[in-house]
């Protein structure tokens, strides 16, 4: 019985296909997996293991090294505050102060209804919005401390779901296209294309080198017939 | 005020609320730049980038044309787009991606034909989770339209592009660091030599890894021609250049200027940059460059935005992030904070940088709360020489990458330029500015 639902594991193996390596899918594959759970669970970095040929310690160690991925339970809404540079410029420390204060627990703690991950985050890119704050990674803006009280209201209140989906889920729109070219049909035309630009280049060549004899010596008194 | 009347090249859509569709990409010369460049040979198409002597755009600015030049010849090639902006206040890539993804996307394969690559793969970090459906949206609007994929508008000419996620990791902005996550794997950088991409990339084959402005300027490079944009600037910095402008200014945003003709000064106090200093208080320092740059004071202000101007300055353009720091800041706060952000992200391969990061980070900590000692001036810069030695510019370093001997630069900056406000930090265990 399988642990990742039949649809996550069918848009997985889309993803594994886009790739030379099956490997290289390992980090969107546990993007969908948090899709589901909103944390990589055990059983689901052992069926991602084998979806992408590599043991589930391998799939566990890399993954603890990439902040956005959780190996263990996150909030319904991951609340990330920016304190770097420009934020602290912008009074990000005050923000998040404040944060942790409402929410009753210290930056990187989950507040125990499970409703609210709350996290120091590091540059967000988004700096001419200070403090830069995201929930679930969408993008809110520059908030005050007002403004910050009125998005914890609404996001108890279940309000903005529209704008902010649930936590892990990374991308909405799924791809149509792609793969329809295999690598093998492309090194091949690549290979013929090289292959002609070398005939190309080799017969201006001649022909500059029949031109030059035409020429005579001309050209070698320019310096250019000596080799 | 130095504003000049260059073209915008690579924002030109962003007065459109709908420059990311299809339909506005089209109606404003979109795709016609890769039509052109199909009807080129590769040859020809590399020739205009290397005419327009395009300096890349993620940090480096190594010139595009020669990376491209470097690449190993082997059946199988790979072109690698870096969009995993991490460096602290730059936000010039999240707008390109998120306003014109068909414009990244065009550029992507402009380069891939130039190139003659086997696959192209944009890594955008994962915190662009608007900015991945953004450009998801346009490539697939992209390939419905014919510009991806198999036979490109019937040129013969084949390519599949995909979007990659990343998933949180500041080092993944290094190149080598980026081909090891793009496999599947932890983000630790490899070591130059042998490992340089253009020999050695991504699956071991040759690859050219490109940052998404620098992409982004091919479709007007082409359609223009390199001498045009060779043109704008002066020097060696060529070209407009999108500079993310944050901190204490009144409006802080990115804004595309022509390098060289502009300075630090136009870019901070003209009204349609950044309109002057908050309150109207005065320019304290300011980061040039991204966090891995040494600092500059108002002394610097009027330097010219260009790659050797600011380089012999002592300093770097780097991402072309300025952060702009007023009077009423705490130096050894600022300091801290960037300390902390290296000790957070370092990857933890390195000795050097894996300790030095964290020590250093708990010294400034402990004398912006005022438990400092009188010998640990010296302390944070013995232990910053330990990790780049002599503390020059451009720095030595004693790691695989340069995020090591990054660490040390707004420490080194912060206590030449500041070493009062430090002595007071640690003497009268208060700060003398907040």
């Amino acid at each position: 019985m399988s642990h990742l639902r039949p649809d996550i594991v069918e848009r997985a193996r889309e993803l594994v296909s886009l790739y030379p390596e099956p490997r290289s899918a390992l980090i969107p594959l546990c993007h969908l997996a948090q899709e589901q759970d909103g944390w990589l669970r055990p059983e689901a970095m052992e069926e991602i293991a084998a979806l992408v040929g590599i043991t589930a310690a391998e799939v566990r160690g890399t993954a603890t090294f990439y902040d956005m991925l959780h190996t263990e339970p996150v909030g319904t809404y991951l609340v990330s505050i920016c304190t770097n540079i420009a934020c602290l410029l912008g009074g990000a420390e005050e923000l998040l102060a404040h944060a942790e204060a409402r929410l009753g627990v210290h930056a990187g703690g989950t507040t125990p209804d499970g409703r609210f991950t709350l996290e120091d985050a590091e540059c967000l890119a988004d700096c001419d919005r200070t403090p830069c704050v995201t929930v679930n990674h969408r993008y809110v803006g520059g908030l005050s401390i007002e403004e910050l009280d009125a998005l914890l209201d609404d996001l108890a209140a279940g309000r903005r779901s529209d704008e902010i989906p649930p936590h892990g889920t990374l991308v909405r729109v799924r791809r149509n296209g792609g793969l329809r070219v295999p690598l093998a049909q492309l090194a091949a035309e690549r290979a013929a294309m090289a292959e002609a630009q070398a005939d190309r280049a080799r017969a201006a060549k001649d022909e500059e080198a029949a031109q030059a004899g035409a020429a005579g010596g001309s050209q070698g008194s320019e310096g250019r017939g000596t080799a | 005020m130095a504003v000049t009347d260059a073209p915008r090249i690579v924002t030109a859509r962003m007065g459109f609320k709908d420059s990311h569709t299809l339909d506005r990409f089209l109606s404003t010369g979109g795709y016609d730049g890769l039509r052109k460049a199909l009807s080129m040979t590769p040859e020809e198409v590399a020739a205009q980038v290397d005419a327009a002597s395009l300096l890349g755009r993620g940090g480096a600015g190594f010139p595009a044309g020669r990376k491209w030049s470097m690449l190993r010849k082997d059946p199988v090639t790979y072109l690698v787009v870096n969009g995993d902006e991490s460096e602290p206040a730059t936000f010039k890539d999240h707008l390109l991606v998120e306003r014109d993804p068909h414009q990244l996307v065009e550029g992507v394969l402009i380069a891939a034909y130039a190139l003659q690559v086997t696959q192209a793969f944009i890594y955008l970090r994962g915190e662009f989770a608007f900015g991945l459906e953004r450009l998801t949206q346009a490539l697939n609007e992209a390939y419905d339209y014919g510009a991806v994929g198999q036979d490109i508008f019937g040129s013969g000419f084949s390519i599949d592009v995909v979007v990659h996620p990343g998933a949180g990791a500041y080092i993944c902005g290094e190149e080598t660091a980026l081909l090891e996550s793009l496999e599947g794997k932890r983000g630790f950088p490899r070591i130059k030599p042998p490992f340089f991409p253009a020999a050695i990339g991504l699956y071991g084959q040759p690859t050219v890894v490109n940052n998404v402005e620098t992409m982004s300027n091919l479709p007007w490079i082409v359609l223009h021609g390199g001498a045009a944009f060779a043109a704008l600037g002066e020097g060696r910095s060529t070209g407009t250049r999108l500079f993310a402008l944050s901190g204490h200014v009144k409006r802080p945003g990115t804004y595309e200027v022509e390098m060289v003709k502009t300075t630090f000064r136009d870019l901070v106090y003209a009204p349609v940059y950044g309109g002057g200093v908050r309150g109207d208080r005065e320019v304290k320092a300011f980061v040039p460059g991204g966090v891995s740059a040494p600092w500059f004071g108002p002394g610097q202000l009027d330097l010219p935005l260009g790659q050797d101007e600011v380089g012999n300055a002592g300093s770097m353009l780097g991402s072309g992030a300025i952060t702009v720091m007023d009077a009423s800041t705490c130096m050894v706060r600022a300091a801290w904070r960037i300390t902390k952000f290296f000790a957070r992200e370092s990857c933890g391969q390195c000795t050097p940088c894996r300790e030095g990061s964290g020590w250093l980070e708990r010294v400034l900590r402990r004398i912006e709360h005022g438990g400092g000692r009188e010998e640990d001036l010296e302390l944070l810069l013995d232990a910053s020489d330990n990790i780049s030695p002599g503390l020059q510019w451009p720095p030595q370093q004693t790691t695989i990458c340069v995020l090591g001997p990054s660490i040390p630069s707004s420490i080194h900056s912060a206590i030449d330029m500041f070493r009062d406000e430090f002595l007071v930090h640690i003497k009268e265990g208060r700060c003398p500015v907040a």
